[in-house]
């Protein structure tokens, strides 16, 4: 009651009218926003609830929730889920323990500082095409430079190994790609966080005799946990999104399927196979999955913190 | 401060490892700038060499006068361009209203916006093309400028309205008392006292146009109206083993985004730091 009465509240009409400026503001962003961000995300659930039929919307079928029912039986699915979980759980601490090493050593006094993250920034804002083919080639069974190293410098195998074609193998390079390619977008974000460390707190530990590994593990991790926590759900997210790299290293999904990640598999199943209500499902399991993740995440981490 | 020798040490060590570092950041890229030079037989030779034996141009000329590649190098300039000046005049109206205006609605609007921040892009793809598709936006340059506006227009608004805020207020009311209005606030205050922010916001926006390729891989169809990236993975599809050309392409698609990037590196480092977002 007391809403509608502030609704039809003159005063509250007028300061709608008043802030019309704002609104004006507002206009072409949202209007934008609602159409192509939040109308398809609504749109896209509703699909998902539907034998959807490309060419004649009307003629779509509801099938309740048998898109999400053929979804999480599918043994496609599951296995393209189990990849991107293993992708997940690799690639999000291998950037941190890395990027965490760079900025550590970038925070000490050194010369070359801007040199240094320029270089370790160029992977982050090269093309994701660019550097999938980047590493295609390096992890090259023939010629690549990785057998190369593997074989005739380190004598590690003593055969050329057939990377590519292999649906667990090509998660090697899949991972590391992943890895290489975060490590300087995380490594900017700690050092920020490490400038604000005051300097003063590490010299009370040099006074109490403590080591380097000291120092990092009691004063440094503690003191930048929350840009930690940040890192781990941001990139967590990351994780399961990732796609461009999968879809073409492995030429969508092959051999047999094998090497989906979740979204080449949405992808393929929309977009080859035209089965838009099953891709619908695909994209809502997996954001519903992100979320609780997230909010778990960020629940988990930040209890810890307290003590 | 006195250095211990345990510190001397350390630096010397940091010194190492940050070079290692640095050379496993960068080697793919040498790799690719040398292949790019490397004739088709040379691209299969074992032991791999990354000086190239006889450095040849005839990658470049081949990768650059075939097929559209030059169309689609100007298909990804025009894309990146409007989208950049596009993006930054909405969201920098949107951005003031959110950092200077008090109005109804503002929370649950800004709350609303930063749900945009949460949806990983590639979700809304098979919705977007069926409205696209309706819309008659498909094949078209301008079905991916404003998709790709919408996108990125919660990040840059948030990037924004951190950079207005800071903004000291007393400066307004000088102009307020002289008789200017909010658009002239805007244009005289707010936007020559935030460049930087402005810069950082282009600098990401027109990466993100540059380098987008799941959205664009579906909506266009049309070989003359591919983007650069779309166009790139489409071309190592057809000549599979073609490397020395493949990477002669990437190495000329990726020169605006380096020279971008070494120019205004400085405000790269800030807008992450700002925004803690990629």
């Amino acid at each position: 009651m007391e809403v509608k009465n502030k609704i039809l509240d003159k005063s509250f009409l007028k300061k709608i009218f008043r802030s019309k400026g704002a609104y004006l503001l507002l206009l072409p962003g949202m209007s934008l926003f609602f159409t192509f961000i939040l109308f398809p995300l609504v749109y896209s659930l509703r699909m998902s609830f539907y034998k959807w039929n490309i060419v004649d919307i009307a003629a779509s079928e509801f099938v309740g929730f048998s898109n999400y029912a053929r979804v999480v039986n599918d043994p496609i699915f599951l296995r393209a889920a189990l990849n991107t979980v293993v992708y997940t759980i690799i690639t999000v601490p291998g950037q941190i323990i890395f990027a965490l090493i760079v900025a550590i050593l970038l925070n000490q006094k050194i010369k070359g500082r801007t040199f240094f993250r320029v270089a370790y920034y160029i992977p982050v804002i090269s093309s994701w095409v660019i550097v999938t083919f980047l590493f295609e080639y390096l992890f090259g069974g023939q010629a690549g430079l990785v057998n190369f190293i593997l074989k005739d410098i380190l004598h590690l195998v003593d055969f050329k190994i057939m990377w590519l074609s292999n649906p667990i193998l090509v998660m090697v390079p899949l991972n590391l790609l992943g890895i290489w390619k975060g490590v300087g977008w995380s490594a900017i974000i700690i050092l920020a966080a490490l400038q604000n460390v005051p300097p003063d707190l590490y010299e009370a530990a040099v006074i109490d005799g403590a080591g380097i590994w000291h120092k990092i593990t009691k004063i440094t991790i503690p003191l930048i946990r929350p840009t930690l926590v940040f890192l781990i759900v941001v990139l967590t997210i990351g994780g399961f999104n990732v796609y461009i790299s999968g879809l073409l290293m492995t030429k969508g999904g092959n051999p047999l399927d094998l090497s989906h990640f979740i979204l080449t598999l949405m992808y393929k199943k929309t977009f080859t196979n035209l089965d838009f209500g099953y891709g619908s499902a695909i994209s809502y399991l997996l954001a519903a999955f992100i979320f609780a993740i997230s909010v778990i995440q960020i629940k988990l981490l930040r209890r810890k913190v307290e003590y | 401060m006195l250095i211990t020798k345990e510190e001397r040490i350390f630096r010397i060590i940091a010194y190492i490892l940050l070079i290692c570092g640095v050379v496993i950041a960068l080697l793919p890229f040498m790799y690719m700038i040398s292949v790019s030079f490397k004739s088709q037989i040379y691209t299969f030779e074992y032991p791999p060499r990354l000086i190239p034996r006889d450095p040849t141009v005839e990658n470049y000329i081949e990768a650059l006068g075939k097929d559209l590649f030059g169309i689609n190098f100007l298909n990804s300039l025009f894309v990146a361009t409007i989208t950049t000046v596009s993006t930054v005049f909405v969201s920098s109206l949107m951005a003031y209203a959110f950092s200077r205006i008090r109005f109804p609605g503002k929370e649950v609007f800004f709350y609303i916006l930063l749900l945009g921040m949460m949806i990983p892009p590639v979700m809304l793809i098979i919705p977007q093309f069926v409205i696209a598709k309706n819309l008659h936006l498909l094949d078209s340059l301008w079905g991916l400028i404003i998709v790709y506006v919408s996108t990125t227009l919660s990040m840059q608004t948030f990037l924004l309205r951190s950079f207005f805020d800071t903004i000291p207020k007393e400066l307004e009311e000088a102009v307020m008392v002289d008789g200017g209005n909010r658009w002239v606030i805007f244009r005289k205050i707010i936007l020559p006292s935030s460049k930087p922010g402005l810069a950082v916001v282009a600098i990401f926006t027109f990466l993100f146009a540059w380098d987008e390729f799941p959205w664009a891989h579906v909506a266009i169809k049309e070989a003359s109206r591919r983007t650069l990236p779309v166009a790139i993975a489409l071309f190592q599809s057809q000549y599979l083993t073609k490397w020395g050309l493949l990477f002669a392409a990437t190495t000329a698609a990726s020169i605006p985004v380096i020279i971008v990037f070494v120019i205004f590196q400085r405000y790269f480092i800030q807008g992450f730091i700002t925004s803690g977002l990629k």
